[in-house]
């Protein structure tokens, strides 16, 4: 019984660093390339940098969402297994 | 205290009340979020409206000016996105602007300071949390009811049969109408969808990051809480000022004529 619990939780640690390591990663190379157009652009027309940082926020806010929706389920996952219930659930009604 | 998990698991757990049959159920509130929601809409309406009641052209004090500063904003937001006619948009955004930003605002507040009071109340184990943005119900029910309205303003400006007749239609053309509407629907859906869980994972990562500062010895707090705290403000701002731009955004995309 124990070699399923630890299976179930070794499996969930990994499968939660995945979801969160690979959502930053997106999440990293995003913001890269729009800091980068966005110092190119308002080198380029330096006027329209307020315009441009409005607009910067509003992608910034929209790239972060899949990554945290990640996370969000990554920490659900951790701190409240579901698969784990189910497991344990299953393993006391079996006793 | 209890070991480090089970405060953790404390500082994560709703106040579930149930109103009506078993727990679980569909009546049961997470009244904790509830009266929060409550309490922050009210605070803002009347903060507002005494502002606006009380507005002078000559010698306007601080506070309104930093009210007109919120509402030019917005303003300015809604005149940029929105190309159609309609009285409710700028009242809309402002409300969800500044109601999420109350919500989250609640972040910043102590992790125990609620449970201090708790405490000194008599009830050490109650629960409660208090960032409603970090409950899935409050920030899907404000993104159903945003869904709800790009729904009405779809009818409103094409008419019910419009609107069937462009689910069916757009953007591939007439002919492949299932596709169309499978694509339609996904983009309908996954609207209400995003908004809801951006705004939840934001809050919810920065509160738990907050509680696992909590459980540090005292000098390591500051060092990271610190910091922490301080990048939360401009999540805190930015993640209300994205749910509002898109709101608006979603609703432009509603109205306009292809």
């Amino acid at each position: 019984m124990e070699a399923i619990i630890s299976n179930i939780s070794g499996l969930t640690a990994i499968a939660a660093a995945i979801m969160i390591g690979l959502g930053a990663f997106g999440t990293a190379l995003g913001f890269g390339l729009l800091g980068g157009k966005f110092l190119e652009a308002s080198a380029r027309q330096p006027e329209l940098v307020s315009m441009l940082q409005t607009k910067l926020f509003i992608i910034a806010g929209l790239l972060d969402a899949i990554s945290m929706i990640g996370v969000g389920i990554a920490l659900l996952f951790v701190f409240n297994n579901p698969i784990l219930s189910t497991a344990l659930e299953l393993l006391k009604s079996a006793h | 205290m209890a070991s480090a998990t089970e405060y953790i698991i404390h500082h994560l757990t709703f106040n579930n009340v149930t109103l009506n049959g078993k727990s679980g159920s569909f009546w049961s509130l997470h009244i904790d979020t509830f009266t929060m929601s409550l309490i922050l809409g009210f605070l803002f309406l009347f903060v507002f409206g005494f502002v606006a009641r009380r507005a002078k052209v000559e010698n306007p004090g601080k506070f309104q000016l930093f009210v007109e500063l919120i509402v030019d904003m917005v303003d300015g937001q809604v005149k940029d996105i929105f190309h159609g006619k309609s009285k409710l948009i700028a009242p809309l955004s402002l409300t969800i602007f500044c109601w999420v930003f109350l919500f989250n605002l609640m972040d910043l507040l102590p992790v125990d300071l609620i449970s201090f009071v708790n405490e000194a109340a008599g009830h050490p184990e109650a629960h409660w949390r208090m960032v409603p943005s970090a409950d899935v119900n409050a920030t899907f029910a404000m993104s159903l009811s945003v869904m709800i309205l790009i729904v009405c303003y779809s009818i409103g400006a094409k008419g019910f049969g419009g609107w069937l007749k462009e689910l069916f239609s757009a953007p591939f053309g007439p002919k492949l109408g299932p596709i169309n509407f499978i694509f339609q629907l996904i983009e309908l859906i996954a609207k209400p969808i995003s908004l809801a869980l951006r705004l939840f994972g934001n809050m919810y990562a920065g509160e738990l990051i907050f509680i696992l500062i909590a459980l540090l010895p005292w000098g390591a707090q500051w060092i990271l809480g610190g910091p922490w705290a301080i990048f939360h403000i401009l999540i805190i701002t930015l993640q209300a000022f994205v749910f509002m731009v898109l709101t608006i955004v979603y609703l432009s995309l509603a109205v306009e004529d292809h």
